[in-house]
């Protein structure tokens, strides 16, 4: 549709259009999106609906009846090119705590053994980087996270799961990921946390959100039931840190 | 009013325009499969147009009023309602009062999915801002699920004057056609670029059968290969309802209310919302043919449907109050104030447009 250096506004039926800023997956780029996205949401212009945030465009939602979509389309040429890529250098990483292993991480084992590692080794190279949060899909509140050691990669299951736990956090390939709710799946599943990444109910009721950085936190089994016991009676806070540079 | 399920039917669920707010955070929108036919009915009984009513699917449920009295309308595919015994209409609105049974006679040839709207709406808890139904993530609508025998469900508060809506019948030029001729428009984009001409053109001028994978989440096709210039998979972004994605099988798949609002297949173009609700109306082993339009002439027909919208609410009105309305030129007016004389007192009134 319009094309300009470096953006391309993309028709999506008659009430949505994408802002696609290239096709690779990088901080620079996804930083794009959640600046935009920022700008839109501070705006409250009318007739937005909503504005959904993936890997390398911004997809806005809008009812046709009450936006004027060219003029929209123009004021976004406007604003694009003088919007930062959204790099915010005092970002903190959200600590997830995860207990490793047994029966919260059935496949920790075998995960160790592909790449000739032991289980600490998996559990201290998982734990000790900062992932960056890309966007949210897939099932409610599951995030794409980026930036796993490739050394502890490891295939899909060959025949996927029926039923894996919420909570549970595993690994495909060279991506890791937590699993909001109960729901078949095929990843290695190498531990688990007390925390409740999606609840309807609770305000919000969505934990994480794209644009943070989350840290995994080793913790012990007893550790893991007191956590959960706080989850459960609404009396844990979230531990936030200073992101780790790389 | 309050009713109780004596047979729910195939796939009664309880469903109003979507869940929006969460798109970004993985939360499928859900909401009606046919959100044109829902929000006429709510208009016909003086609801605003966001109001939950009841999605029937195909054989429709078997209901008894225990309590309270309400007008009810059936839009959408007309399914054979039957109140005490007696076919009625589709698109005309009946009083129905404690005692009375609702059940339906069948499918019909025009669609599969109609909506029984009742005055105040299906009152259940909204779970994060919607009443809607999502069937896989088990929340929202009625206990996160499909009606059961069973189970009572009340009505909201209805519209001041719904009793005046009692008889009152869709005019006949506003019912939607849904005529298994017509062509689904969908606009190209936003990666039709990902595809040869050819695969456009194959597309865009054959038959395509709608497969026994077609539900809430979206409709797998079966027909002629759509081509990709190279590889089907897209890094990962937002899927809008109304989606065609083709995977590397060359299959279409044209994603709907519950489908996952992202994923990584390339999408050749995008349905309108009304080329959406005549797809919601087919039925597995039916076929579709699709037409290209553009954005601009999209928004024209979204922008038609409203006008249709606006006559409908001006007919109501004037069927209500027995005076004939106009359909103001300009847009309407949302709010407005005016004074009243009652009783030799001068009242001011403000008012606040509530259809929208």
């Amino acid at each position: 549709m319009k094309k300009s250096e470096d953006f391309r506004i993309l028709p999506a039926g008659e009430s949505c259009i994408f802002v696609d800023f290239g096709s690779m997956v990088s901080l620079e780029i996804n930083g794009r999106v959640q600046a935009l996205q920022k700008k839109i949401e501070t705006e409250q212009l009318t007739g937005i609906r909503e504005v959904v945030p993936t890997y390398r465009s911004l997809a806005i939602y809008f009812d046709p009846i009450l936006l004027d979509l060219e003029k929209f389309i123009k004021r976004l040429e406007d604003i694009i090119p003088g919007t930062a890529s959204l790099q915010d250098e005092t970002a903190k990483t959200v600590v997830i705590p995860v207990c490793y292993g047994g029966k919260s991480g059935p496949d920790l084992e075998r995960v160790a053994s592909f790449k000739g590692l032991t289980c600490e080794e998996v559990i201290q190279k998982h734990s000790s980087r900062d992932y960056y949060c890309y966007m949210l899909g897939f099932t409610p509140g599951f995030p794409y996270l980026g930036g796993m050691d490739e050394s502890i990669s490891a295939p899909r299951l060959e025949s996927p799961r029926e039923i894996i736990p919420a909570g549970s956090v595993g690994i495909a390939g060279t991506q890791t990921g937590i699993y909001p709710i109960n729901s078949p799946g095929g990843w290695q599943l190498i531990g688990r946390t007390p925390l409740t990444l999606f609840d309807p109910h609770r305000e919000p009721p969505i934990l994480l959100e794209s644009g943070i950085w989350i840290r995994f936190r080793p913790v012990s089994e007893e550790a893991y039931r007191q956590i959960s016991e706080k989850v459960n009676s609404g009396n844990w806070d979230m531990e936030t840190l200073e992101r780790r540079r790389s | 009013m309050d009713f109780k399920v004596d047979n729910p039917g195939m796939l009664t669920t309880v469903q109003d325009l979507g869940r929006w707010g969460y798109l970004g955070k993985g939360m499928p929108l859900a909401g009606a499969m046919d959100p044109a036919a829902l929000k006429m009915g709510n208009i016909m009984v003086g609801n605003p147009v966001n109001t939950a009513a009841l999605e029937i699917t195909i054989m429709g449920p078997a209901l008894t009023v225990t309590a309270g009295e309400a007008v009810a309308v059936l839009t959408g595919a007309d399914l054979g309602l039957i109140i005490n015994g007696k076919l009625k209409p589709a698109w005309k609105c009946f009083m129905i009062r404690s005692g009375d049974t609702l059940s339906f006679r069948g499918s019909s040839a025009r669609g599969s999915r109609a909506y029984l709207c009742l005055s105040g709406g299906i009152e259940v808890d909204p779970v994060m801002g919607s009443r809607s139904t999502y069937l896989r993530g088990k929340l929202g609508g009625f206990n996160g699920r499909p009606l059961a025998k069973g189970d009572v469900i009340h009505t909201g508060e209805p519209h001041l004057l719904w009793k005046r809506f009692e008889d009152f019948e869709c005019p006949e030029d506003l019912v939607p056609g849904h005529v298994p001729v017509t062509r689904l428009k969908a606009v190209p984009g936003p990666q039709d670029n990902l595809f040869t001409e050819k695969g456009l053109e194959i597309f865009f001028s054959s038959e395509y059968t709608i497969t026994t994978s077609a539900d809430r989440m979206g409709y797998r096709l079966e027909g002629p290969l759509v081509e990709h210039l190279g590889s089907a998979d897209i890094i990962s972004d937002a899927i809008p309802p109304g989606s065609v994605q083709v995977p590397g099988n060359g299959q279409p798949i044209v994603m709907l209310s519950d489908g996952q609002t992202t994923g990584g297949y390339a999408k050749l173009a995008v349905l309108t919302t009304l080329a959406r609700c005549t797809l919601a109306q087919r039925l597995p082993g039916q076929t579709v043919r699709f037409e290209r339009t553009d954005q601009a002439s999209a928004i024209l027909e979204a922008r038609h449907f409203k006008e249709k919208l606006n006559r409908l609410i001006i007919a109501r009105a004037s069927f209500s109050t027995g005076h004939t309305m106009f359909h103001p030129e300009e847009r309407e007016p949302a709010s407005g104030s005016m004074n009243m004389k009652i009783n030799d007192r001068i009242w001011k009134v403000d008012w606040e447009l509530l259809d929208k």
